[in-house]
């Protein structure tokens, strides 16, 4: 086993202030950067504020951006660096910093809270669902997401622009008015509410303006750009803008 | 989760007052902007190409060989072409290119293509230049507002797009003719029916490649099992969706070269290579 002294720059402060902080640390082979963070905290900054679970990418605790990338500090390994560079470790940059690496992302909770939830089928009872599997596929996509939040931190929509977040939901959570309009059971139209719809009215789905960087960044490779957010575009064309299809749902009063 | 620390809504972006204090807009230390530059380049390339020959109103026709750029050609100002796509929908009126007037729906399917506006947006918008790189812009309504709300027109430019392609499948189909003025008959080929084809071929997977495609085809559907030959085209398109990008540039490429070879035919640069 090799190992060797890595140069990191991690962000170090609070709302108040702060700045990146050298550090010298020992890497060993198969280590990922979640590692060193925590060799930081044993040796040298005992109180370094990080948040952290698995260690396995799979919940999403530990978002970061390792040299100015959002990234998962669990599933970066180090050996994607060369041994002479320095690693630049910060808080996510779009939500407010709590201390060290931790953020504040009760924004994503916030907006998850907006999303009406599933609404079950007037004429099934619990037990009496049956769906095909390939009219669950789609939705099975989205669900591998471990809101880890970096597509929501990448977003230029509100990490840009402050003053977008109240209207604008983010790409996670877009990609669940995606999942449940796509869901074969959900019966939100039986209740009057139109997903297609409010994705552009309430959920700000034209702030969107499909620069799959949410897709770029997603640990789970989830294809939100490509299989979520522009079929969502395109659903709420549907309703908003192409009266054609708008008239054909009326006379065939039948939801596909 | 809450801490207490409630945004500040101000258009600071990743210097906004809650935020990390970190000055520079990004800490990204790749080269980062080399694909929005790469994008640029080749969209500009293509964009003075482009104009110059569909102003050009010259050199587009080279018997068999219709210029892309130039079919259907839709004015009475059009060079006659033999059993070519001319079409005098516009009248002696009509003065300046024909090239003009059927360039606007390729033009617009593009203009409007999910992967072209990612590709301008970040390539000459810089909104944002590449993920995580702080855009320039101190405002910010993406496509929710006149102009840009406009970009949900694309379907209706896919629509127009496919006559523009069944044209250019007969233009390539023209391409087998050949001979002598007066035996001018099917069975031939040269370089330029290859070129052709190549091209016909591309544009083509382009367009049905295309996302809203994607949506009427199948996409649209609740119910996939309701509807398995739509399911099944529907996983059909999405292969190629998965390659927009690729076919987006390849098209647009073969599009240019297909124009340029029927243009140096045309202009006497060289005889069209003929295999029989």
């Amino acid at each position: 086993m090799s190992s060797y002294e890595a140069r990191f720059k991690v962000w170090r402060g609070d709302v108040q202030g702060g700045g990146l902080e050298d550090f010298e640390v020992e890497v060993n082979d198969g280590e990922v950067v979640l590692d060193i963070i925590h060799r930081l905290q044993a040796t040298q900054a005992p109180d370094l504020a990080v948040r952290w679970n698995c260690k396995a990418g799979k919940c999403g605790s530990c978002s970061a951006e390792i040299n100015g990338r959002p990234r998962l500090l669990c599933m970066t390994r180090m050996s994607v660096f060369t041994r002479e560079e320095t690693i630049t470790v910060t808080p996510l940059r779009a939500f407010p910093v709590v201390r060290d690496l931790v953020t504040n992302v009760g924004f994503n909770y916030d907006k998850a809270r907006q999303v009406p939830a599933f609404v079950p089928p007037a004429d099934l009872g619990p037990g009496e669902y049956r769906m095909m599997q390939e009219d669950v596929d789609r939705s099975q996509e989205f669900r591998k997401c471990i809101e880890c939040f970096l597509c929501q931190d990448t977003c230029h929509v509100v990490r840009d622009h402050e003053e977008n977040k109240p209207a604008f939901a983010g790409p996670r959570f877009l990609m669940r008015v995606a999942e449940l309009d796509m869901h074969p059971l959900d019966a939100a139209s039986e209740t009057g509410l139109d997903r297609k719809q409010t994705a552009q009215d309430e959920h700000g789905l034209g702030y969107c303006n499909i620069t799959k960087c949410c897709t770029e960044v997603c640990p789970e490779g989830i294809k939100i750009t490509d299989n979520a957010l522009i079929p969502l575009k395109e659903r709420a064309v549907d309703r908003k803008y192409d009266p054609l299809v708008w008239l054909g749902s009326k006379i065939m009063r039948r939801s596909t | 989760m809450a801490t207490g620390t409630e945004p500040h809504l101000n258009s600071g972006g990743v210097r906004t007052g809650t935020r990390a204090a970190i000055s520079a807009p990004h800490l990204r230390t790749d080269r980062w902007w080399l694909a929005p530059a790469a994008t640029a380049a080749g969209l500009l390339a293509f964009i003075v190409y482009s104009t110059w020959r569909a102003f050009a109103n010259a050199d587009y026709y080279a018997a068999p060989y219709v210029s892309p750029f130039y079919s259907p050609c839709l004015a009475e100002n059009c060079e006659p072409m033999r059993a070519g796509p001319n079409w005098d929908l516009f009248g002696s009126w009509w003065g300046v290119s024909p090239a003009i007037i059927i360039l606007i729906f390729p033009l617009g399917f593009r203009l409007t293509c999910y992967y072209y506006r990612k590709a301008y947006y970040r390539g000459f918008w810089m909104s944002p230049p590449a993920c995580a790189v702080a855009e320039p812009h101190k405002k910010y309504s993406g496509e929710t507002r006149f102009p840009l709300i406009l970009q949900n027109i694309h379907r209706y430019f896919f629509y127009a797009a496919i006559p523009v392609a069944g044209i250019l499948t007969y233009d390539t189909v023209l391409a087998f003719r050949g001979g002598t003025d007066e035996n001018y008959e099917w069975g031939h080929m040269g370089l330029g029916t290859l070129v052709f084809l190549v091209n016909i071929v591309l544009i083509w997977a382009y367009t049905l490649s295309c996302h809203s495609c994607r949506h009427i085809v199948g996409g649209k559907l609740k119910h996939f099992s309701k509807h398995p030959v739509r399911y099944k085209a529907w996983q059909w398109i999405g292969k190629l969706n998965a390659r927009h990008m690729l076919l987006a540039w390849a098209s647009l490429v073969s599009v240019a070269l297909a124009d340029f070879y029927v243009y140096l035919v045309a202009s006497g640069v060289f005889d069209d290579p003929r295999f029989f």
